[in-house]
């Protein structure tokens, strides 16, 4: 059927849905449906890791290989650096920003090293806003506790109340900055709310917060003339004789060369993992989210945390074809938009937490309520005009530029027609464990962002990743320049490859890829050829 | 099943699948209709290293310049967010040595004079108004950088928070401005110094200080799994 006939229910429901209240899910039933539905809970898609510091704990299939993978790097290669740093920074997305700028504050020599360009990441796309709890009915317990009840409850009380508390001098440094929050009449930071918080308690730069911040943080790093190797992949650690971490190795991917780098700390901020597309899923991630820095750490004997858990953002667009996977900002919830199945009703409070939200739209397609495209997709409307409906014309248009500008490209107006979305791949929730500076059981290494686990439990909160960056990322760099005074550089060994080349072969040699992935192969190797008769 | 027949968004190109005709960088290829102009890239085995980044659209690493079909205007696009369609051209633009001013923000006396020692270059438009039509993003970048020049840094930062920094405004300035640069500067020039300070962030920064959600942190963190999972359902 034409699209606009098939929206018709959408039209046709709504004043009737604008009337209704769904209530949210008694905690029974919301587990019983996270359990039926949730990504997380289909079992064959997961497998224990064979060797390891997290030997034995399940993961996805995709990510168990990448973590038992080879390293490119053989055991014979000189190791004379020809970069010397107090602190080496591998990531350009936020976290890596952060960390870089706090740590130069300090005096400290740094090098930031990305694989693509500096700021090529996920923060640049982050849309739905940064939570700090500013407003005065609001506090950072209530945002500790409304984050723990997001993350099952799983999440590291000490991280948590680290990010909370810090929340707001974060706000302050970036608006000195020069970061144009949205505000309100009188001034105040204007705040908006989230799925599954209590309170409003969003910072947004209308939808493009993470690409506000991120302009700024850039351009920051490059005022402050911190010195930069991009495209610069990272394919191994160094460690010394007592297994600290002292230096990475990166490959140029311009003239495909080794650079070593010697580090007193190394700052892993390479963020997270969309682009494995687990189990199938789209993803909203950007291009070089591979996981690099889970098997970096990995193999340096770092421990990860809640690797099992990745988080599914209920709205990636399902149609157009070309922008399958792009995520539809949460704010079009947060706002009011209604989920609405084949059938135009409403099936979720559109403002449980993400979890539950994507449960209930792959429940409404598995039950045969969905709404299916040519191509095999399926998905449920958002019905996005339901905000000019609601708020005014001119509202959508208004407050979500970036999304209207995206869909109109290909001839959609987003307020006017609802979309079709479906889960997709959006947010890692585990990672490396760290301690509230920021620093894994490997002395000297430490990961910031979405790479780290423990902060964000079983299931991250709307609007907490822009703010776990900024907190991390400056704790991160500040550590590990205040140990640059008082400490040489240690030794550039790859001991740690050894032990795990060696443990590896002891379980029946590694999983046969070679890790980290660095760039998904999304190159057509051979064209398909037609057999001649 | 029937239901699902009626629920079945038709799609011409999925119905009607067909190999189109384009050209890369003047070489002729065929790929698939209606791909993204990033995914014809890897459709024809091409590797992808500078020229593709966040592929949502939102930071400027896929600026490309294309023609449609006998068409003789040469347009831009971010890669990521254009389909192809047949007989069209592209080539993605290579990154663009652009000067950036340097420049501590906090420290700025007079950011809006400052503004022509940074980029002295600013005031010399001469109005062709190729930046605006060069501009992805819709934004219109001519008038933008008359209102940094006057000084009316508040509405060029509206302006331009569109601005994903593809520099596509700057290969095409015959002034040799960097349009999407001034911008940012202006941009950063208003936040940090002519947006009102949010008092109630800092009143919130001195509680944190001051120590006022101490008694209720101790309450809190001395609770166990149980109570806290009872105390986080009360929380509305």
């Amino acid at each position: 059927m034409d699209i606009h006939a098939l929206q018709q229910i959408v039209h046709q429901t709504r004043d009737a849905r604008r009337k209704q209240t769904i209530p949210k899910f008694s905690p029974a039933d919301r587990d019983q449906l996270i359990h039926k539905y949730h990504p997380d809970y289909r079992a064959s898609a997961y497998r224990p890791i064979r060797f390891g510091p997290n030997a034995d704990d399940k993961t996805v299939v995709e990510l168990a290989a990448l973590l038992e993978g080879d390293s490119s790097i053989p055991e014979q290669i000189d190791l004379t650096p020809q970069y010397t740093t107090d602190v080496l920074v591998i990531g350009g997305g936020g976290a890596g920003c952060a960390a870089a700028l706090h740590a130069h504050a300090t005096g400290a020599k740094v090098i930031l090293a990305t694989k693509l360009r500096l700021g090529d990441s996920n923060s640049v796309m982050a849309q739905g806003g940064m939570q700090i709890s500013v407003a005065p009915e609001d506090s950072p317990v209530t945002h500790f506790l409304d984050t723990l009840k997001g993350g099952h409850m799983q999440n590291d009380h000490d991280l948590l109340k680290v990010m909370v508390e810090e929340g707001p001098s974060i706000a302050k440094w970036l608006i000195e900055l020069g970061v144009l929050f949205d505000r309100q009449a009188d001034g105040n930071l204007h705040v908006k709310k989230g799925g599954g918080s209590s309170k409003p308690r969003l910072l947004t730069c209308s939808d493009y917060t993470g690409l506000e911040i991120m302009r700024v943080l850039k351009d920051e790093v490059l005022n402050q003339k911190i010195q930069l190797l991009e495209f610069c992949a990272a394919v191994e650690l160094l460690s010394d004789d007592n297994g600290q971490c002292t230096g990475a190795i990166f490959k140029d991917l311009d003239n495909h060369r080794h650079v070593v780098v010697a580090a007193k700390s190394v700052i892993l901020a390479t963020g997270g993992i969309g682009r494995l597309h687990i189990q199938g899923f789209p993803t909203s991630n950007h291009y070089g989210a591979t996981g690099d820095g889970l098997c970096l750490s990995y193999r340096m004997g770092a421990k990860l945390d809640h690797i099992d858990t990745f988080q599914y953002h209920p709205s990636g667009a399902v149609y157009p074809e070309q922008l399958i996977g792009a995520l539809v900002t949460e704010g079009i919830r947060s706002e009011g938009g209604h989920l609405v199945n084949a059938k135009g009703e409403r099936f979720v409070n559109e403002l449980d937490t993400r979890d539950v939200v994507s449960s209930s739209i792959i429940r409404e397609c598995e039950e045969g309520r969905g709404i299916r495209t040519m191509s095999g997709r399926i998905g449920v409307w958002l019905d996005t005009p339901l905000l000019d409906a609601e708020h005014g014309p001119g509202t959508v248009e208004k407050h979500f530029p970036a999304m209207m500008m995206q869909f109109e490209r290909f001839g959609i107006d987003i307020s006017k027609d609802p979309v079709l979305i479906y889960p997709t791949l959006h947010y890692q929730n585990g990672g490396v464990k760290i301690d509230a500076n920021s620093e894994t059981n490997v002395k000297n290494l430490f990961v910031a962002g979405e790479a780290s686990g423990g902060l964000h439990g079983r299931n991250r909160l709307m609007g907490n990743s822009l703010l776990d960056l900024m907190v991390f990322g400056k704790r991160s760099g500040l550590t590990a320049a205040s140990r640059a005074g008082s400490m040489p550089q240690g030794k550039l060994t790859l001991n740690h490859l050894q032990r795990f080349r060696a443990d590896a072969k002891k379980h029946g040699n590694s999983s046969g890829v070679i890790s980290p992935m660095i760039l998904p192969a999304y190159t057509r190797r051979e064209p398909e050829r037609t057999a001649t008769k | 099943m029937a239901q699902e027949d009626t629920n079945v968004i038709d799609q011409p190109e999925v119905l009607r699948h067909k190999m189109v005709t384009i050209e890369i960088s003047g070489k002729k290829y065929e790929v698939p209709e209606g791909i993204t102009v990033i995914k014809a890239l890897w459709h024809t085995g091409q590797e992808v290293v500078r020229g593709a980044g966040c592929l949502g659209g939102f930071c400027g690493a896929c600026a490309t310049y294309y023609r449609t079909k006998d068409d003789p205007k040469v347009r831009t696009c971010l890669a990521c967010q254009m389909a192809v369609e047949d007989g069209m051209s592209f080539t993605i633009m290579p990154p663009f040595p652009a000067r950036k001013a340097l420049y501590d923000i906090q420290s700025l006396k007079d950011p809006k004079q400052d503004l022509f020692n940074l980029y002295p270059e600013a005031p010399l438009c001469r109005n062709c108004n190729a930046c605006t039509e060069a501009c992805p993003q819709k934004i219109d970048v001519r008038e933008g950088v008359w209102k940094a020049v006057f000084g009316d840094f508040k509405s060029v930062s509206e302006m331009f928070m569109d601005c994903v920094m593809c520099g596509m405004c700057t290969p095409v300035c015959i002034a040799d401005i960097a349009p999407n640069l001034v911008a940012l500067y202006v941009s950063r020039a208003q936040g940090a110094h002519f947006t009102e300070k949010p008092q109630g962030l800092d009143i919130r920064i001195k509680e944190i200080q001051d120590g006022r959600f101490n008694d209720e942190w101790s309450k809190v963190l001395a609770m166990n799994e149980q109570e806290l999972a009872d105390h986080c359902a009360t929380v509305k």
